[in-house]
């Protein structure tokens, strides 16, 4: 008998002959935010932003036609010299970036020029206002996975219409079948007495730009 | 930036497996004698307890910010005990989804044959390195010392396996596994073992946390094979997913070419969408983070991003063994957050290491005796390692009643010794005890009466010694008196 039908005999044998049908779940949790935590779509955005500075990320509001000058200041204030980004970034994001050398993924960097940049730009496929979180699924102007876990700082943007409320709002936008990175806050760590440093891997400097058209 | 293996042999190499040892050899003997040394030890107790305070504090405050953080744990509770009573369905619809997606799926009846499942994959690469994302379950299987004998140089990808490695000890937390090292100990064991620390290294957490990210960085470039575990695996979409905070975990599963991904048979749940609810219990509990800074979830393969091959190995190892007794079987709703490792009075004072190596504090207590069997005095000690406050079922996100399923094991280890003709005065009180907290009401009673007798019993606030028979159970466990009215009793009447 393989392994396998040895585990499922156990799992059968084990749950006996009638185990009958399990009772359905009760899911009286909320779905949506409640009119406490926000009435308005400003009082989404609001709670988004002031969830995602308690995640000790950075994070400002600019708008449509203010985004290629808000990534430009935000690279020139980290004085990033070389910077990643997925292929298909918008144009205008990068419009006025000037002194600055742009490597686009693909074609595939290796990890070396991934590590050896100072930064990169993405935006996100859903974001979570309660938790103060931006969702990356690989979509558009979001790239692979390597791109935002190797350089030290991960500048997101996230239009206002992708942030919903709750985790089950986002649980029910995102597609199981892509590879989904949840990102709340700059990489972190408690190993040592329990106090927060920055961590290991991943960008120990997270800015979010809120973009309300 | 050095390619791995490239550098001189580090002692970091296959540091784990030392580790591995003296975990080992601790779980000879029963928890109160292999408690002893950590009781002795003030230098730990102080470390542990001011740690596990500061988690147990955050933890508390991230549970009372949702207005509906009891619904959501009684939907944790309903949708892991769904999981358990259909787990051949849910395991078999899983295997089809990771297939479906390009991945691997491998079942592993025990942790030899999980071991030779992985050397066997890691050897078809031909790689001589594997980064190891922190894992309960890696560890449970005792992959890294398989892959270390082997001839495979595993590398701790997170900061407290790094110091558990450096340490040469097992880990002592589940999600923190260098909860008790302090400081100045963290910083003497970089200066000695971490390649490149440099010499005025500080104690700072946010420098030591510094030198082992220069340290562990410049070592994921050629890593071509990774090992992790997963929290969840949903059924129905064939998802893994795996929470974090350090990144550790995405650098094993974005950038080698191979991942290999080790979880129980337990770690099923029904649907993707039940994750809407677990992503809101374990990070509270766990962290007290609303959300952990990073959750990844994943499905087989995905073409262009990540790696090209994915296998997922299921592991069981005593999980069906748990699963046959219904009692029992609660335990493993666990999600492993560690909330009750937090609020543990026993588990403050001993650290991780008299549970013996795979799961420290209640939910060691509770589930190593289920998994493993009560057959050995040190599995058989485990229910007993325990005051049966109760915070940790108050805590617990999947409300497990920990105490209830201790009393339960109590009874099974003493049944399992009952070769004598008379049973011993232990085997009655655990099964007068077992029928009494069986139901609440005769609890409430019981409670009510039991505060009468043990404040006469008491002396100076504490109860050191039961009379008669019960005498020499008692002797090394000393409670304080209860307060006149229990915590049910005046939150009952307000
Ligand atoms: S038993 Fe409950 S509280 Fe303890 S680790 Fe498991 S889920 Fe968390």
């Amino acid at each position: 008998m393989s392994s396998r039908d040895e585990i499922l005999r156990r799992v059968r044998d084990a749950l006996g002959g009638d185990r009958g049908t399990a009772p359905p779940v009760p899911r009286g949790y909320a779905r949506r935010l409640t009119a406490a935590e926000a009435a308005t779509r400003a009082d989404v955005l609001a709670l988004f932003t002031e969830r995602v500075a308690e995640n000790r990320a950075t994070v400002r509001h600019v708008a449509a036609d203010e985004v290629g000058t808000a990534v430009a200041a935000a690279l020139w204030g980290r004085e990033a010299k070389q910077i990643v980004v997925p292929a298909d970034l918008p144009f205008g994001w990068l419009a006025e970036l000037e002194g600055v050398r742009a490597l686009a993924d693909p074609p595939v960097l290796d990890a070396e020029t991934l590590a050896a940049s100072d930064a990169v730009v993405t935006g996100c496929a859903a974001a979570v206002a309660l938790t103060g979180t931006v969702v990356l699924d690989g979509g558009r102007a979001q790239g692979r996975r390597a791109l935002t876990l190797v350089p030290d700082y991960h500048l997101c943007v996230v239009h206002a219409d992708q942030i919903a409320g709750t985790v089950p709002e986002v649980v029910a936008r995102l597609d199981p079948a892509r590879p989904l990175t949840w990102i709340s806050g700059p990489s972190a760590t408690r190993d040592v007495e329990s106090v927060r440093a920055p961590g290991p891997h991943g960008p120990r400097h997270l800015e979010i730009l809120v973009v309300e058209d | 930036m050095t390619a791995p293996g490239a550098g001189p042999p580090d002692a970091l190499a296959s540091a784990i497996a030392p580790g591995e040892a003296a975990a080992a050899a601790s779980r000879a003997t029963r928890f109160a004698d292999a408690a002893r040394p950590a009781l002795a030890d003030t230098r730990l107790r102080r470390t542990l307890g001011a740690a596990v305070a500061a988690e147990r504090d955050r933890a508390a405050a991230a549970a009372a910010e949702p207005a509906d953080w009891e619904e959501l744990r009684e939907a944790g509770r309903a949708l892991r005990d769904a999981a358990l009573l259909d787990l051949d369905t849910h395991l078999e619809s899983l295997e089809r989804a990771v297939t479906g997606a390009g991945g691997t799926v491998h079942w592993a009846a025990d942790a030899a044959e999980a071991r030779r499942i992985v050397v066997g994959l890691v050897r078809a690469t031909g790689a001589r390195d594997v980064l190891q994302a922190p894992s309960a379950t890696v560890r449970e299987a005792g992959l890294p010392g398989a892959l270390a004998r082997a001839g495979v140089t595993v590398r701790p990808a997170g900061l407290g396996d790094l110091i558990v490695g450096l340490g040469e000890e097992a880990p002592s937390h589940l999600s923190s596994p260098a909860l008790h090292r302090d400081r100045a100990q963290v910083r003497e064991l970089f200066l000695r073992g971490l390649p490149g620390a440099p010499a005025d290294l500080s104690d700072d957490p946010a420098d030591l946390a510094g030198a082992a990210r220069a340290h562990l960085r410049d070592r994921f470039t050629g890593a071509r094979v990774a090992v992790t575990g997963a929290a969840f695996l949903a059924a129905d979409t064939g998802t893994a997913v795996l929470t974090e905070s350090g990144g550790e975990g995405r650098m094993c599963l974005t950038l080698p070419g191979t991942l290999i991904t080790v979880a129980g048979i337990d770690k099923v749940v029904p649907s993707w969408t039940d994750l809407e609810v677990l992503l809101q219990l374990l990070p509270r509990a766990s962290s007290g983070d609303r959300m952990t800074p990073y959750v990844s979830a994943w499905t087989g393969v995905h073409p262009g991003d990540g790696p090209r091959e994915f296998h997922l190995v299921l592991l069981d190892n005593g999980r069906t063994r748990a699963l046959a007794d219904e009692v029992g079987r609660a335990a493993l709703r666990c999600i492993r957050c560690s909330a009750c490792l937090n609020v543990c009075p026993v588990y403050e004072r001993t650290g991780g290491g008299p549970y013996g190596p795979v799961l420290p504090g209640p939910v060691g207590a509770m589930l190593t005796p289920q998994l493993r069997g009560v057959e050995s005095a040190a599995n058989a000690s485990l229910p007993f390692a325990s005051t049966l406050c109760g915070a940790c079922a108050d805590v617990c996100p999947v409300k497990i009643d920990i105490p209830a399923i201790l009393v339960h094991l109590r009874g099974t280890v003493v049944e399992s010794r009952r070769a004598r003709p008379v049973p011993t005065p232990e085997l009655v009180l655990m099964r007068g005890l077992a029928w009494t907290m069986g139901d609440a009401r005769r609890y409430r009673l019981a409670v009510r009466r039991g505060t009468r007798w043990a404040r006469l019993l008491s002396r100076g606030g504490r109860i050191r010694r039961l009379p008669g028979l019960l005498g020499k159970w008692t002797d090394a466990r000393d409670v304080p008196a209860p307060p006149a009215r229990s915590f049910r009793d005046w939150q009952g009447r307000r």
